[in-house]
């Protein structure tokens, strides 16, 4: 009987060079594409046109009125709730809601206090996410202590 | 003279290894590729905030609004100003009517870069609230320092 050689045995290899290929075209498709995930959430901000309400309004429900000064860079000038100037201290708006509105019982949905935001017109958006991340929350640990989810805007300054 | 045959196959290395690390990588990226990443903009650069949590179902409807610095806005790949946004607006609604919805149950998803002016943004919500657009969620990054 004839004992096969190796030669021909090593003759069944399979060409690897287009598959390589292939896969390194992949992996720089891959790598270019990529791009870290930033995670994004949103503030809910319910605003009918106003004056569509049917519902009169009651005079002791009036929102709370957070009034954001910029100067000619669109900084932050200054914060007041209503009319107590705050300086520019988030931390101090937010422990002024706090006093303002409790935190003993944490009201959902519609029967919450409400806030009106109004801003000069050129100050920056940051400013006012951040003013909005102070009235509606904090974090405990962990865990969100929510304050105002009722958030509105005053109408545009020009 | 017996002639040697010649040994090539000793010559060319092993390429399992290589080719394991290369199928890693590639199942690496493509499990973290983001192809939800079209919703986003280049012009956008979103301010952070440490309260918001991303989503946990998507919103219904939504119309999302690319506020770049300058003010332009981008809906569906179209520039607009303040003025002309109505336009852009009202093809949004019509299409959300054909599938039998109220304007009402929409979401304006509002992605205005940080440095964009405030107005601009108010601007922006009070073009949709004349079309009777009212529910409006102010996307912002998360921040977990």
């Amino acid at each position: 009987m004839k004992i096969r050689n190796r030669e021909e045995a090593m003759g069944t290899q399979l060409n690897m060079t287009s598959m390589i290929d292939i896969v390194f075209l992949l992996l720089i498709f891959f790598v270019m594409t990529f791009k870290i995930v930033e995670l994004e959430g949103d503030f809910t901000v319910r605003m009918p046109l106003a004056g569509s309400d049917s519902v009169a309004m009651d005079p002791t429900d009036l929102p709370l009125k957070l009034r954001m000064r910029a100067d000619e860079q669109g900084r932050l000038a200054s914060i007041s709730l209503n009319e107590i100037d705050l300086g520019t201290d988030f931390d101090q708006l937010r422990a002024n809601v706090v006093s303002l509105i409790g935190t003993s019982t944490p009201i959902e949905g519609d029967e919450g206090p409400e806030i009106e935001i109004d801003t000069d017109y050129n100050l920056r958006y940051e400013h006012v996410i951040a003013a909005i991340t102070a009235v509606s929350g904090y974090k405990d640990g962990n865990q969100v202590v929510k304050l105002i989810e009722k958030i509105k805007f005053a109408k545009p300054r020009r | 003279m017996r002639v040697k045959s010649k040994k090539v196959d000793l010559a060319e290395g092993d390429l399992t290894p290589m080719i394991d690390m290369a199928f890693q990588l590639i199942a690496f990226f493509m499990v973290l590729i983001n192809f939800a990443q079209t919703e986003s903009n280049d012009r956008v650069k979103l301010p952070s905030s440490q309260l918001v949590k991303p989503p946990e179902a998507p919103l219904e409807f939504p119309i999302i609004l690319h506020v770049a610095q300058d003010g332009e806005i981008i809906l569906g790949g179209d520039d607009y100003t303040p003025e002309t946004l109505r336009v852009g607006l009202q093809r949004e609604i019509a299409v959300i009517r054909a599938e039998g919805k109220s304007v009402k149950d929409a979401n304006v998803v509002i992605r205005a870069h940080k440095d964009t002016a405030a107005g601009d943004v108010q601007e922006v919500i009070r073009v949709a609230q004349e079309q009777q657009l009212e529910n409006f969620a102010l996307r912002v990054k998360e921040d977990r320092s």
